[in-house]
């Protein structure tokens, strides 16, 4: 793999392919470590993601945002299968950024947060291995080696939850990895569907570089609507929308924390992101065609999401519907295609990670003392303790969506921006808010108010490790919910990008804007140019 | 020139060409004479005969492969042999059979008290077989090797007298290839009707030049043909066979037969479908398309509902047939290069599961239900990490050899523009994954204590497992190289 070091095209350090090699180099480190030294393998799994983070800060500071470029930074490019076109081709841009910097954070804190209780070694191998196939997803800017990355994440997620999870822990897996890999499995054909149209099409050889079939947008329209499907299905059984969303609640509420933490945190975005980066950028006429069925979806999803939650009896099967309600106003933000909707869906991606990770650890905490995630089993946890019941009104209140946290941000702004777009399905969704908060506040009430009986009276409170685990995470809640411009800053160039992108490729479409501010001068223009 | 002129003129022979054919050939009948010839059998003779032989091969292909490569293929014999690339690659891929077959059926052997020599020389057999297959010219010349490869195979089914199944599985073996090996000679006859010689060239040059008024003869000669090279490599409906021959032969020879029998058979179909047939491509591609299509979802469902691991694999190697054909139905020159990238990487991955088959089976060849492979994890750590880059590989997970070779079948689907055989593929093999989680749940699940048997694996077959398993993941992180030997390996017709 030095190879792709050695030979990338840019003279720079190629901070993208090592944020790939470094976690998947850590697995092979860690699986071959000597047995006898068990305690050695958590730091070196600790060593690798912490590297691994530190490039991904590294790629936020040297990102250039004020510079208007249309195109990716950090571009790197390696010929892999030079037959078939294929090349690793890495890029970021403002959309990928925070996704590579939300997981460079979440490993460490997963490693550092919990210790699997059996098998070190494969459990950091698999884990270091799970964090190279995400980030090969949210680099890669090559059709192939996305849709590889994509696919082998399951092979470390389906281990994780089979091998350290709870309960029915391999059903659960197998349901995992069988649902998503039968989502995915028209998606290759897609892919090379398009790779070859547009070969056809241009009369080049076989290439399956994103940037470059998307901007040429070669294929017709008929044809590059049943090719989105494909992939459509693809991330829609991946984060889940509505209906393909049954192997969520089995598989988070199955998995071990960390793997829970990951799968909540970063593992369902590959779904949101592949359908922006590989949905409206590749196909920006077939989304704009199917849009409302994505909306309606996604809306369907918030409600459901939310209904199905206030019932759980279980703690953490409360969170995972939570997270199909979340997912759903991301959805929902997306396919609003105007910037402010999908800034707002980005930066929610970012924050249902930091928030829902976050509750993930937290539930994983309390069932690590009680054994139990029965709500009704638990309560008055906050006389035993307090600072713990702190940290959960915080990070409870970010996923609800309260203002002067993060969550708030990014649900405002894609309520916003759909309903510029579409007045009635932002209605529909800002239900979803307060039902959030009904379930959010019912379950807190539940668990942490009221008297505790005997186990519950006597439950320790955070420890000093746990404590340090979760302080980044509350930290960065409330930085971005107090301060989110760097981060919108840094994001929105490139939305507005694909925007662009969506209005030049499909006809009769312009951003659905505010009236009130930008949109009065675009529909100035608009008529300037219609008077000529 | 001093040759008389009432000398008869006979056919000129490169003999250099032939060499793998006569070392397997010459060393299976050398060892038929020295063991019938020996009062007391020794042991170590026979595997390692076989396996010099396979080795042996193995090394002269690459002189082999540049000498063709600088001089370009060649034919002789009258155009009934015809030695290309393709010919040197297929004939490397069944010497590696070859030699994982042997190495595993030493221990195998020996622990079952089945007659040795008897089993290498019918294995050395069967391999000279498939090599005359690989570089056939002529129909004729193709019957003949299917036929000495599949007389061997039957024998070696059968080889445990001991168990009933071996019997009963070699019966139908037997019997259905009898019938098969019918049709394909009748299937040739018709052909030869048609075009008038048995020839590959000239029944390709006929066909390039004339229109025939009535092809039905033709057609059904395709027809007949099809079914009789479907039955060799297993597809959907002549697959029967399949599940009951491979439960029940002894372990070693289902390598054989999954890995060896299954790329001389597709040797044969590519050098006559693709490469002979290829100017009536619109009138065979179809029926391929479908038979390929119901073979891979055939293969994968019935797996799923499989309990004995030795079916399931022999349910997934239908399936695995059926990808495979995806790749000859689109009769291009991509799809051609992707059908041997795929023979290469189930070689291996044949070889690998079935080698670790035969340790777990254990004594008697008879613990191949799926419990029994509960708790492997724990009491073979090695093997059961091995076990599951190869299961991994055979559902084609990404960064294994068998996603690569999946992707290359399926993308000349695509080119054709047979669309929706891909997307059926694609959705079976999401359920044939199915069948290998299963084997993983299994492995990594924690054992009864009652049912922990003893494993034992020699270092020979240690070698078989790592060496797969690690050309398994090397195929899948750099293809490049091995994609690209795929493509010079493409068989050309020459001569004429």
């Amino acid at each position: 793999m030095s190879v792709v070091i050695a030979a990338s095209s840019t003279a720079t350090f190629p901070v993208l392919p090592s944020l790939l090699i470094v976690p998947a180099f850590g697995a092979l480190v860690v699986a071959f470590l000597p047995r006898a030294r068990k305690d050695l393998t958590k730091l070196v799994a600790l060593i690798f993601s912490t590297i691994t983070c530190a490039l991904s800060l590294w790629l936020l500071s040297d990102f250039e945002y004020e510079k208007h470029s249309d195109t990716f930074q950090f571009l790197s490019r390696q010929s892999w299968i030079s037959d078939f076109g294929i090349s690793w081709s890495f890029g970021a841009d403002g959309i990928s950024l925070f996704l590579i910097v939300l997981t460079g954070l979440l490993f460490p804190i997963a490693f550092l947060a919990v210790d699997p209780e059996h098998n070190n070694r494969s459990y950091f191998a698999w884990m270091l291995l799970l964090e190279a196939g995400v980030m090969g997803v949210f680099c890669s800017l090559d059709l192939i080696v996305f849709f590889l990355c994509f696919e082998v994440v399951l092979v470390p997620m389906y281990f994780l939850i089979s091998r350290w999870g709870h309960g029915n822990r391999s059903y659960a897996a197998t349901k995992f990895f069988l649902f998503t890999m039968a989502g995915s499995a028209l998606m290759l054909v897609g892919i090379i569907s398009v790779a070859f149209l547009h070969a056809d099409s241009t009369g080049g050889s076989i290439t399956f570089d994103l940037v470059e079939i998307a901007e040429s947008q070669s294929i017709t329209r008929g044809t590059a609507r049943w090719i989105f499907l494909t992939f459509a299905l693809a991330f829609a059984v991946k984060i889940p929308i509505f209906p393909l969303h049954t192997w969520l609640p089995d598989a988070h509420t199955e998995a071990p924390t960390a793997g829970s933490v990951i799968l909540a945190g970063v593992l369902l975005k590959l779904g949101t992101y592949g359908l922006i980066r590989f949905g409206l950028y590749l196909f920006p006429e077939a989304s704009h065609f199917f849009a409302p069925v994505f909306l309606t979806l996604g809306v369907v999803g918030i409600i459901y999401g939310a209904v199905v939650a206030a019932m759980q009896k279980d703690l953490k099967r409360l969170v995972a519907y939570s997270s199909i309600a979340h997912l759903g106003f991301i959805v929902l933000g997306t396919f609003a295609l105007n910037t402010e909707a999908i800034v707002g869906s980005v930066l929610q991606m970012v924050n249902h990670g930091i928030s829902t990770g976050a509750l993930f650890l937290l539930v994983g905490m309390i069932y690590e003392r009680r054994h139990t995630r029965q709500i009704d089993e638990l309560g008055g946890l906050q006389h035993s303790a307090p600072l713990m019941a702190g940290f959960f009104t915080v990070v409870m209140l970010s996923s609800i969506g309260l203002p002067g946290l993060n969550g708030f941000v990014g649900e405002f702004l894609i309520l916003l921006g759909t309903f510029t777009a579409h007045r009635w399905w932002a209605v529909v969704a800002t239900a979803g808010v307060v039902l959030a908060a009904l379930y959010l506040l019912w379950a807190y009430q539940r668990v942490f108010h009221g008297p505790a009986e005997k186990e519950n009276a006597e439950m320790t409170d955070l420890k000093t490790r746990e404590t340090l685990v979760l302080l980044p995470l509350l930290a960065l809640i409330v930085f971005l919910g107090i301060y989110p411009k760097p981060v919108i800053n840094r994001m929105e160039n490139s939305v507005k990008d694909l925007v662009v992108h969506i209005e030049k490729h499909v006809s009769g479409f312009a951003e659905p804007v505010n009236r009130h501010s930008l949109g009065e001068i675009k529909i100035d223009i608009q008529q300037a140019d219609e008077g000529h | 020139m001093f040759v008389a002129s009432n000398s008869v003129p006979t056919p000129e022979i490169v003999w250099w060409a032939l060499l793998p054919l006569i070392v397997f050939a010459v060393s299976g009948l050398l060892l038929l004479t020295i063991s019938s010839l020996l009062k007391k059998e020794i042991i170590w003779l026979a595997p390692t005969f076989s396996l010099t032989a396979g080795i042996f091969v193995l090394i002269s292909a690459i002189p082999m492969w540049n000498r063709i490569q600088n001089d370009g293929p060649l034919s002789f014999l009258s155009n009934s042999v015809g030695i290309d690339r393709s010919t040197i690659f297929l004939t490397s891929l069944i010497a590696i059979a070859l030699i994982s077959t042997s190495i595993l059926a030493r221990p195998y052997l020996g622990r079952e008290g089945i007659p040795a020599s008897e089993f290498y020389v019918l294995l050395l057999l069967s391999a000279a077989g498939g090599v005359v297959m690989a570089g056939a010219n002529d129909l004729i010349v193709l019957f003949l090797g299917i036929e000495i490869l599949s007389i061997a195979v039957y024998v070696l089914v059968a080889l445990h007298l001991r168990k009933i199944e071996s019997q009963e599985g070699a019966i139908k073996y037997f019997l259905l290839g009898a019938f098969s090996s019918a049709f394909l000679l009748y299937g040739i006859a018709l052909v030869y009707g048609a075009v008038g010689t048995t020839n590959l060239i000239g029944i390709k040059n006929f066909l390039a030049t004339s229109i025939l008024l009535e092809d039905g003869m033709l057609m059904i000669g395709f027809a007949l043909m099809l079914v009789g090279l479907g039955f060799k490599v297993a597809v959907f409906p002549f697959h029967a066979w399949t599940p009951d021959a491979y439960q029940g032969a002894p372990t070693p020879v289902v390598i054989w037969m999954a890995a060896g029998v299954k790329v001389a058979g597709f040797a044969a179909l590519l050098r006559v479908f693709p490469l002979t047939f290829s100017t009536y491509v619109d009138d065979w591609q179809v029926p391929m398309a479908v038979l390929s299509g119901l073979t891979v979802v055939f293969g994968s469902v019935v797996a799923v509902v499989q309990t004995n691991v030795k079916r399931m694999l022999a349910y997934s190697s239908i399936a695995h047939a059926g990808f495979i054909l995806i790749g000859v139905q689109s009769s291009s020159m991509d799809g051609t290069a992707a059908v041997l990238f795929y023979l290469g990487v189930y070689t291996f991955l044949a070889s690998g599961s079935f080698a670790i088959a035969t340790v777990v089976g254990g004594e008697g060849d008879s613990n191949h239900d799926l419990t029994a492979y509960k708790g492997l994890a724990k009491r073979k750590p090695a093997l059961a990490a091995l076990f599951t880059i190869l299961l991994l590989g055979q559902a084609g997970i990404p960064f294994t050899g068998g996603f690569i070779a999946k992707l290359g079948v399926i993308s000349s689907a695509v080119d054709t523009k047979y669309y929706f055989l891909a997307g059926i593929a694609m959705v079976s093999a999401a359920i044939a994954a199915y069948v290998y989680l299963r084997i993983l749940m299994a492995m990594y699940s924690d054992a009864d204590a009652g049912e922990i048997k003893d494993i034992h694996v020699s270092k020979g077959v240690w070698v078989v497992i790592v060496l797969s398993s690690a050309v398994v993941i090397f195929t899948g992180l750099i293809p490049g190289p091995f994609v690209e030997i795929t493509r010079d390996a493409v068989p050309i017709l020459v001569g004429g």
